[in-house]
């Protein structure tokens, strides 16, 4: 795991002992260095008098545990505890007194409802994903061409959106689609467009959706990009340009094959998180018209908390495991390659 | 000999030079370009939110140019920093993200220690088993929690729900894995010699980790406190759920409920308040820009 050259590094710092010392002794001295761990040995050697509770409470392994006892309680309690307990009431029926097995599973297999919002949870989350990727990986691109000293000051202005809680921008957005007083349908009135129906008409809905999302979404790409495209050596593009590869070429054999360990985390990150989006949908379109733009967030509170029934809610919102479960562990094993070649 | 030849090449090297500093011209003017426009893209919202925020009632529904303010007027503002519901939400907010930011910092940073620097029985599994809780989203756990938070209520007769502090238990779940992954990151990075001298001095674990491990990894330290504060700011999930009564609100959720009064928008208020929402995490991020950028990029490239 990520731990991996951290422990290492451990091992290998550990006192070298003189070869001269026989087999035995030096057996002696690894064992009392893993009992007692280093540094210790020095201290623990030199009173022994000491509590065996004084020496379990100075005992590495102890002071580590009570280091992480308040994290895994948090984990445990928090985390594991309700994503069990969710699979305990999506067994029930709604008043929760009858166990109904699989039966709001069934229940939600005969909606259309249902599928339609398996449906626009995935074209939502690898759209926006899409797009939040190319533009973030284009803008960082131009950010990455000025001069240094300008940098700065363009990475502060395209980070904006990634800086404002969501809630709050998106009521601005809210406002900018307004049906009767839409800043952009004034401004595409000029050009003779218009009145569109931003958040009334269905694909025009979603379109929005998926817009506020990518505005949101790509400057977090752009960071990531940016901070990976400063990583890749001067000098293969150097050596390219000499063997006189354009553009097109330094970015596809160059750019591209140096980041891609970042674009699979960001990419597969950004999945996640869009999939399991809440806020946006909920405050532009609370699903709506006629639930053609609910996630399965927003139909799970619409279904747990709004209409009262929480099995249900908690069967639609369970739906998301398969996916982030896949996207998880392609994530991890990226980040472990990460860790494994540094 | 050497100067005749150094003199042939100068010329055909120059108009190279040339040729490419012209290339490289167009491709900043391009860049500027484009750069240009996704910062209107970017900033719109936001400059739309202050353009709305000047304007009178009067004014908005005149539906003149909405790009621009042309009686600008400060009533907004008055209004809503004068109404005891606003600075209410707003304090709810204050009090709930400082709570949580502290909480999260006591138990995400000695976790952190312990992960990095004190290899035991299940560390390497603990590690992962913390960026796998990362990769949780709230809209996961919020229908499971909000029913046992109901049950631990009726059991020990003590109200959470609807109460504001009910939160402080539920961000810490978002904000301490993340944060105990980065801190793993920067305590990882510091030189073991470090520690190793201090221990050979005589610290303690818990004296290595005050007085070496978090002097030194303090910008870590600023920058999950900076990622814990907007995370608990701008969270709106959470709050939206368990609490409903006006008073326990926090400004996210106060804003869209409160503001939005049946179907009368009053857009200047609202965007005001989404402005003054806004603000905390952007001064914020205006005065510490390189902490909050060096957070969201150790996720991915630290450990």
């Amino acid at each position: 795991m990520v731990l991996r050259p951290t422990v290492r590094m451990h091992l290998r710092s550990r006192p070298i002992w003189p070869t001269a010392h026989s087999t035995s002794h030096m057996k002696a001295h690894v064992m009392a260095d893993i009992v007692v761990e280093q540094g210790r040995a020095v201290r623990t050697a030199s009173k022994r008098k000491r509590t065996s509770l004084r020496n379990a409470m100075g005992r590495k392994s102890t002071v580590a545990f009570f280091l992480t006892l308040p994290l895994i309680l948090l984990i445990a309690l928090l985390v594991l505890y309700p994503a069990v307990y969710s699979v305990h009431l999506a067994t029930l029926n709604k008043s929760m007194q009858r166990f109904v097995g699989f039966g709001n599973f069934t229940f939600l297999f005969n909606r259309d409802t249902f599928w339609m919002v398996v449906k626009q949870s995935c074209i939502f989350a690898v759209t926006a994903v899409f797009f939040k990727a190319l533009m973030g990986f284009i803008v960082a691109h131009f950010v990455h061409n000025i001069p240094a000293k300008g940098q700065r000051k363009w990475r502060g202005m395209l980070l904006v959106p990634w800086v404002i809680p969501p809630a709050m921008s998106t009521l601005a957005w809210l406002w900018l689609f307004d049906p009767s007083y839409s800043a952009f349908n004034y401004t595409l009135s000029f050009f003779g467009i218009g009145p569109i129906n931003w958040l009334g008409d269905t694909s025009w809905a979603r379109f929005s959706v998926i817009l506020v999302n990518v505005w949101y979404g790509a400057p977090f790409f752009m960071i990531m990009y940016l901070a990976a495209l400063k990583s890749v050596p001067d000098q293969l593009y150097e050596a390219a340009a000499i063997d006189g590869a354009n553009w097109w070429q330094k970015i596809w054999f160059i750019t591209l094959p140096m980041m891609r360990n970042i674009i699979a985390i960001t990419t597969l990150f950004s999945l996640i998180v869009t999939f399991a989006n809440f806020d946006i949908v909920r405050i532009l379109t609370s699903g709506g018209p006629l639930d053609r733009t609910h996630l399965f967030a927003t139909w799970a509170f619409k279904v747990g908390i709004e209409g009262s029934d929480i099995p249900l809610g908690a069967s639609v919102s369970l739906f998301m495991v398969p996916i982030l479960a896949i996207a998880a562990i392609f994530i991890l094993r990226d980040v472990n390659k990460r860790g494994n070649e540094a | 000999m050497s100067t005749l030849a150094i003199d042939k090449a100068g010329p055909s090297r120059k108009v190279k030079l040339g040729s490419m500093s012209r290339d490289r011209t167009w491709a900043l003017r391009w860049s500027y370009f484009f750069l240009v426009l996704f910062a209107i893209f970017s900033l719109t919202p936001p400059l739309y939110m202050l353009i709305t925020s000047l304007k009178s009632s009067a004014e908005i529904s005149a539906a003149t140019n909405p790009w621009w303010v042309f009686h600008p007027t400060l009533s907004n503002y008055v209004e809503l920093l004068t109404s005891h519901q606003f600075l209410r939400f707003f304090w709810n907010s204050a009090l709930v993200s400082i709570v949580v930011v502290t909480i999260t910092m006591l138990i995400s940073v000695p976790a952190a220690f312990a992960l990095a620097r004190m290899k035991f029985w299940g560390s390497a599994t603990l590690a992962t088993g913390v960026f796998l809780t990362y990769l949780i989203p709230d809209s996961l756990l919020f229908i499971p929690l909000f029913k046992m938070l109901a049950m631990v209520q009726d059991l020990t007769g003590i109200t959470l729900l609807n109460r504001w502090y009910v939160l402080v238990f539920v961000y810490p779940t978002l904000t301490v894995p993340f944060c105990t992954w980065i801190m793993i990151g920067y305590f990882a990075s510091i030189p073991k010699e470090l520690d190793e001298a201090a221990i050979i001095d005589g610290a303690s674990w818990l004296q290595t980790l005050t007085r070496i491990f978090i002097p030194v990894a303090f910008p870590g330290l600023i920058a999950a406190t900076i990622f814990a504060f907007t995370v608990s700011w701008a969270q709106f999930l959470y709050p939206l759920v368990f609490t409903t009564s006006v008073d326990q609100l926090v400004l996210p959720v106060g804003i869209t409920t409160t503001l939005i009064k049946g179907d009368v928008f009053n857009w200047g208020q609202i965007m005001t308040g989404a402005l003054l929402g806004a603000a905390p995490p952007l001064i914020i991020y205006a005065f510490l820009m390189d902490y909050y950028v060096a957070g969201l990029t150790a996720g991915a490239t630290k450990g």
